[in-house]
């Protein structure tokens, strides 16, 4: 190890142990205060690290991916295990197992021998000889979402987008006097709303001309394909800034986590 | 340095913003409630109930015409707040509520008394073979002011023994813990929710068995209100089909002891509906869609050439695996979090086999971290056959494909660990993402990589438009997936997908210009051409 890196690592060893100490004299009033103090000064350690890779790949980052990782993957795993196994298999298939594990007993059902005999086939992997046997659960999960979401989407993406495009180009028409005497700029007027379901039948018409895969985009269809494109992009610039923002105050949560909770600067 | 320098300046700006905005708390409404008494509203009228069309049943439909004191009408004494709706709940019903709530005690009590009662028995028994060490117990006592465990043992002893006492005795008084006591309270209670069709139509209001239960609330000029009851037997809102249920709206004043009652409306029976006349155009649809699927699919099993326009993104696949066979670095390619069975995973499969089959070909290297671990064993399927199909078999590693984890953020972090520390040359991006794709595509963009991306999930492709140098968007990674596998059934449905959007645009080309007559020449018949493609719920 470089002395550099053995100077920096004791650096960051004493601030934790300082921050730790003095935590937890802070939460003196609160019961097992060395302890909260303890997890408070970690959470923050955690949270400089993973922000250390805005500087560049380091020891402290790798520190924090690799305990966030392991955890997580182990949490999801005794997730997993006792919500979906434990918790809503096993009490509909056997009392005693239900007992075992001290969950309440339900109705028994012999349907749900079925994903038991699925989930088992799919450990078939773990066997050389038997490891065809878990394509039969894949292709079940995959064939059976495939027929469901058929239905489900050409409801939701085609019917229903079909209606919502027919969109009236005149809106509380009086005549052209009329239109042009009470001419406004205003969100809600006339001109603006007509102008609106213009650009959502002309989007629309031209977003379907971009994503006609069946035809070389040349010559008028290429200039509606062009237009399309356009919409889109201008579409995701204004969702971009959006999802921005929104990043924004994930990090002001953050930063409030450091600023209040560890150093106790914001109150 | 300067970067740095850069990120804790922006870390600083944003701290100061966090203390300095920290605004005073708004003032308080201080409105004064009238509470002189009124006089009975007039009552509403013509209430009317029917079943619910095209649902499941267990659901009834009330109009009615709002009262004249309605808060809305201006000419009257507007002295209805609300309608309260009023259902009429033979003592049969009631009888299955008290079942139903009987029946969720002894299903919540159960597994906690089975816990602790083997617990109380054992330490009650150690406690009368002499055990005098209080700490011993299995479980924390909590002793009364002036007693602690200094004190002598026996007295502390004989406290503790009566208050496990008393806590058993509670236990068994509380719910028969028997093993069967559960399903015993299951089965009675079913066999009254069966019977509850007849108790309603035996028992109408003119019965007097019964009394009327308050159903729901609507606002002052509200005429119209769905009774939606729950099919699930267990839930409280259980409504059942082909029972005479009976109805009247209440004109509710701001005196809850003022208020007038309506006619009675009923008898009116729930019941489900085998086919939804409302989803109609869905059903021709999906005929109309299948048929085009199954003609184009043909065409291309006789070896009709079926055209589909080059897409930048994916010609750029095989220069990307190129340009990592001559850097010798290793191909990265993410399927991102979706499940095997979401539609961008499924088209991202093909797209991993043209990619793995090219990469078993050049012999470069290739790395497929998961997030899914179905889609990590359906990947590892997609891999293997590819290096086969290259013949290639003995190349093929199973750890090629590898789990991570199922947590989104611990997955980027480990994903992007991959890209700083084997800096791979082509990194791409295939399937369903979220708020990972900007993290994923800008630490791709930092280590260098080439990066192409293609998802369906329309929030996510602004981000891999800007930090990407190809980006599929949409539809285009379906299409992709059956450019490179030239399967007849894959381009086949990517024909039938064009000719459906043709469709779709002839109708709403129609559904404009019928809008636009039915303005200009007044014939509002052309307008119900939209009600065709309204779908019910």
């Amino acid at each position: 190890m470089k002395k550099t890196s053995v100077i920096i690592l004791s650096g960051v060893v004493i601030l934790f142990l300082v921050s730790w100490l003095v935590k937890g004299a802070s939460l003196s009033g609160e019961e097992n205060p060395y302890l909260q103090g303890f997890l408070t000064t970690f959470a923050a350690f955690l949270t400089l690290a993973v922000f250390s890779f805005l500087y560049r790949d380091n020891p402290f980052y790798k520190f924090a991916e690799h305990l966030f990782v392991g955890a997580s993957a182990a949490y999801w795993m005794t997730l997993g295990f006792w919500q979906t196994l434990v918790k809503k298999l096993i009490p509909k298939l056997s009392d005693g197992l239900a007992n075992f594990f001290e969950v309440p007993t339900e109705e028994h059902s012999y349907w749900y021998f079925l994903p038991v005999i699925l989930g088992l086939l799919l450990l078939m992997r773990l066997s050389k000889k038997g490891g065809w046997l878990s394509r039969w659960p894949l292709a079940f999960i995959v064939g059976y979402t495939a027929g469901i979401n058929f239905v489900g989407y050409l409801r939701s993406d085609f019917v229903k987008q079909v209606s919502s495009t027919f969109v009236p180009l005149l809106i509380d028409w009086q005549g052209v006097g009329h239109f042009f005497s009470n001419f406004s700029l205003a969100i809600d007027g006339q001109f603006v709303m007509m102008l609106a379901n213009v650009v959502i039948f002309v989007g629309v018409l031209c977003g379907l001309v971009y994503f006609f895969f069946s035809k070389e985009h040349t010559g008028l269809f290429g200039t509606a394909s062009r237009v399309g494109i356009w919409i889109l992009m201008i579409t995701f610039g204004a969702s971009f800034g959006y999802t921005v923002m929104g990043r924004i105050s994930l990090l002001v949560g953050r930063l409030t986590f450091l600023f209040k909770d560890w150093l106790g600067l914001i109150s | 340095m300067t970067y740095l320098l850069r990120v804790l300046l922006t870390l600083a700006l944003l701290t100061g913003t966090a203390v300095f905005a920290q605004g005073e708390p708004p003032a308080v409404d201080t409105t004064l409630v009238d509470t002189t008494t009124v006089a009975p509203p007039a009552p509403v009228t013509g209430l009317t109930g029917k079943d619910r069309d095209n649902d499941h049943g267990h659901a009834i439909e009330l109009t009615w015409t709002p009262s004249v004191d309605d808060l809305e009408n201006p000419s009257g004494a507007r002295s209805v707040l609300r309608y309260r709706i009023m259902m009429w709940k033979p003592t049969e019903a009631y009888r299955v509520d008290t079942l139903r709530q009987m029946y969720d005690m002894v299903r919540s009590n159960y597994a906690p008394i089975r816990v602790y009662k083997p617990l109380v028995d054992s330490a009650l028994i150690l406690i009368d073979q002499g055990m005098v060490d209080v700490s011993a117990l299995p479980f924390e006592v909590l002793l009364p002011e002036g007693i602690n465990r200094t004190d002598a043992p026996a007295e502390m002893m004989k406290y503790v023994r009566k208050a496990l006492q008393d806590t058993l005795a509670a236990m068994t008084a509380q719910v028969d813990i028997s093993k069967d006591s559960v399903k015993v309270f299951r089965s009675n209670f079913l066999a009254a929710v069966e019977s509850l069709p007849e108790a309603f139509n035996a028992n109408g209001p003119s019965s007097g068995h019964g009394a009327w239960d308050s159903v729901g609330a609507e606002v002052p000029g509200a005429t119209f209100f769905r009774h939606a009851g729950s099919k699930e037997e267990v839930s409280p809102d259980f409504l059942p089909d082909y029972a005479d249920l009976y109805y009247r709206v209440d004109a509710a004043t701001s005196d809850p002891a003022v208020y007038t009652a309506s006619d009675v409306c009923g008898p009116v029976q729930a019941s489900g509906q085998w086919y939804n006349s409302g989803r109609t155009v869905v059903l021709i649809s999906v005929i109309i869609f299948t048929i085009l699927t199954v003609v184009f699919v043909q065409q291309a099993r006789r070896g009709k050439e079926l055209y589909v326009r080059p897409l930048a993104g994916i010609e750029a696949v095989d220069d990307a695996i190129g340009r990592a066979t001559e850097m010798g670095k290793p191909i990265l390619y993410v399927l991102g979090l979706g499940a095997a069975s979401d539609i961008a995973t499924i088209a991202s499969f093909t797209i991993l086999s043209r990619v793995a089959k090219r990469v078993a070909e050049y012999q470069t290297q290739l790395i497929v971290p998961t997030y899914d671990p179905i889609v990590m064993t359906v990947a590892q399927e997609v891999v293997k056959s590819s290096y086969l199909d290259a013949g290639r078999p003995d190349d093929y590693n199973e750890d090629i494909v590898y789990f991570v984890t199922q947590s989104q953020f611990a997955y980027v972090a480990a994903v992007n660990g991959v890209m700083l520390r084997q800096l791979p040359a082509t990194n791409v991006y295939m399937g369903k993402f979220y708020a990972e794709s900007l993290i994923l595509a800008e630490t791709g963009a930092l280590a260098g990589s080439i990066q192409i991306a293609g998802t369906d999930e329309i929030a996510q492709i602004p981000f891999f438009v800007v930090a990407c140098d190809y980006t599929l968007i949409g539809e285009e990674l379906y299409a992709a997936s059956a450019y490179l596998g030239g399967e007849p059934v894959l381009l086949g449905s990517l024909k039938a997908q064009d000719y459906a959007k043709a469709l779709f645009v002839v109708c709403a080309v129609a559904g404009f210009l019928t809008l636009i007559l039915a303005d200009a020449t007044g014939a509002h018949w052309l307008a119900q051409f939209k009600q065709w493609f309204m779908v019910a719920d």
